[in-house]
């Protein structure tokens, strides 16, 4: 079960959502059951820190844990079925044109970048910031509480047999696509990430593009 | 075969850490517990092949919690053992892993649900077959961090202990058979004041044709802050820093 690359048929002349997300800004947004999203690499190597929620009771999540144990692999790619924390499917992965995403790399966070890389990285902006702030603006009901281990889509943290864990320069580039079906009518939350300290955006944070299709389209 | 090394409550143990008590957790059972800043909890395996689905929070600060990619990327590992730390979202050390004598823990695969549990070992509930009826590890976390608050939120990746899932090249997952002997044991060392929730159902890829329920011995004793020089501490720049984000905490 290595890389699956599968291109999209959908026109993205034909969306119902097309909008650009720069590097550093968060982006909640609700996509429904039968709807697809995708999310484009512009400019390529770019992380994009993902999160979803089941919109009718955001209390269940994403769980990266479920999702790769049910599959039997720890990377994400064509065919992936997202799982939530109840074991429930919420999207599934219908085109890449990548081929492999983390879901174990987690999101940077001013703590976590003072342990990574130092106390004086602290300042720096970073992924739970923006999830925050997006909760926070949101009459959805979101907090810290309800972020967990995300996806990120286009980072590559490979797993040696031995167990170390690297994190290891992008196989992505620019135009390089992920697409989502959603299983239930789901909350998107992301934050296209801001890190400067490790090759995950190519120490270069570029933008991304969402789309969004009917499900008859 | 390792042997129990703690002797009985208000006794030393080999390490000279006064023991405060102990309990054997049936297997499937569930348990929750305040470990004090400084306290060493040790799950000790009685009969090997064991799992322990766990969870971790700051009790003084619940919303605080183990955090499974921080611990895991700052210490360029994909499992748990002695030297390791479990790390907070807000970059503080949870635990110090202190000792390990099984090598190898599991923090990537989750916890049972009560489909798994069903199609895996059959459904079996409370009314035929009394308090031997087939739990599952999620119901066994709602239930302990309800207790506290806590509930759905809160379910983030776990720890399981004694438990060993390794990955190829490409990132296939196998489940290591037989990993955990009879008396292996982990010691934990909270740095806050820790609440641990914590289920001993087995582990979610267990091939075990029957529905397992294997104990373990819990017992929590009275240790000593970690000095300059702890193994936990010095084992890379990343901990040090996160155990000074901890002390900074209590300042």
């Amino acid at each position: 079960m290595a890389t699956r690359l599968v291109e999209s048929s959908l026109d993205p002349a034909r969306a119902i959502r097309s909008e650009v997300v720069l590097a550093g800004e968060p982006w909640l947004g609700g996509v429904e059951r039968g709807q697809t999203l995708r999310i484009v690499d512009l400019e390529g190597n770019q992380a994009v820190d993902t999160l979803f929620f089941n919109a009718a009771d955001p209390r269940e999540k994403y769980s990266a844990a479920d999702t790769i144990r049910a599959r039997g692999n720890l990377y994400l790619t064509t065919g992936a079925v997202l799982l939530s924390t109840e074991g429930a499917p919420l999207l599934t992965i219908v085109a890449d044109t990548c081929g492999r995403h983390d879901t174990i790399g987690g999101a940077c966070s001013a703590e976590s970048n003072t342990v990574r890389y130092g106390h004086h990285t602290k300042p720096m902006h970073n992924c739970r910031d923006s999830f925050l702030l997006a909760a926070a603006r949101s009459a959805i009901p979101l907090s810290k509480r309800d972020l967990t281990a995300n996806i990120n889509f286009f980072m590559n943290v490979p797993v040696t047999a031995d167990g170390a864990l690297t994190f290891a320069d992008g196989i992505s580039a620019g135009g390089k696509y992920v697409e989502l079906r959603a299983e239930m009518d789901v909350l998107c939350l992301i934050s296209n990430c801001p890190q400067l300290n490790n090759p995950c955006n190519a120490y270069n944070p570029t933008p991304i593009r969402l789309l969004v299709w009917d499900g008859a389209t | 075969m390792p042997t129990k090394t703690f002797n009985e409550p208000g006794m030393t143990d080999s390490t000279e850490r006064v023991i405060l008590f102990r309990e054997e957790l049936p297997g499937a059972g569930k348990w929750s517990h305040v470990l004090k800043r400084h306290h060493v909890l040790r799950i000790l395996d009685i009969r090997g092949n064991a799992n322990v689905s766990a969870l971790f929070f700051n009790h003084d600060l619940l919303v605080e919690r183990y955090n499974m990619p921080d611990t895991l990327k700052a210490q360029y590992t994909a499992y748990l053992t002695r030297g390791r730390v479990l790390l907070s979202d807000m970059g503080r050390v949870l635990c110090s892993i202190v000792e390990d004598t099984c090598g190898w823990h599991d923090t990537l695969c989750g916890h049972s649900h009560a489909a798994l549990v069903a199609s895996r070992w059959g459904r079996s509930r409370y009314q035929d077959a009394r308090n031997d009826f087939h739990r599952n590890a999620h119901d066994n976390l709602l239930v302990e961090l309800g207790k506290w608050g806590l509930g759905k939120q809160d379910l983030v990746p776990n720890v399981n202990f004694f438990s060993k899932v390794v990955a190829d090249g490409d990132g296939n997952l196998s489940f290591v058979a037989g990993h955990s002997r009879g008396g292996a044991y982990v010691d934990l060392r909270a740095e806050m004041n820790v609440l641990v929730v914590l289920t001993a159902v087995a582990h979610p890829l267990d091939p075990e044709a029957e529905y397992a329920q294997r104990p373990v011995e819990l017992t929590v004793s009275r240790g000593s802050a970690p000095g300059p020089d702890d193994e936990c501490r010095c084992s890379r720049a990343e901990s040090a820093r996160a155990f000074e984000n901890t002390e900074r905490y209590f300042q």
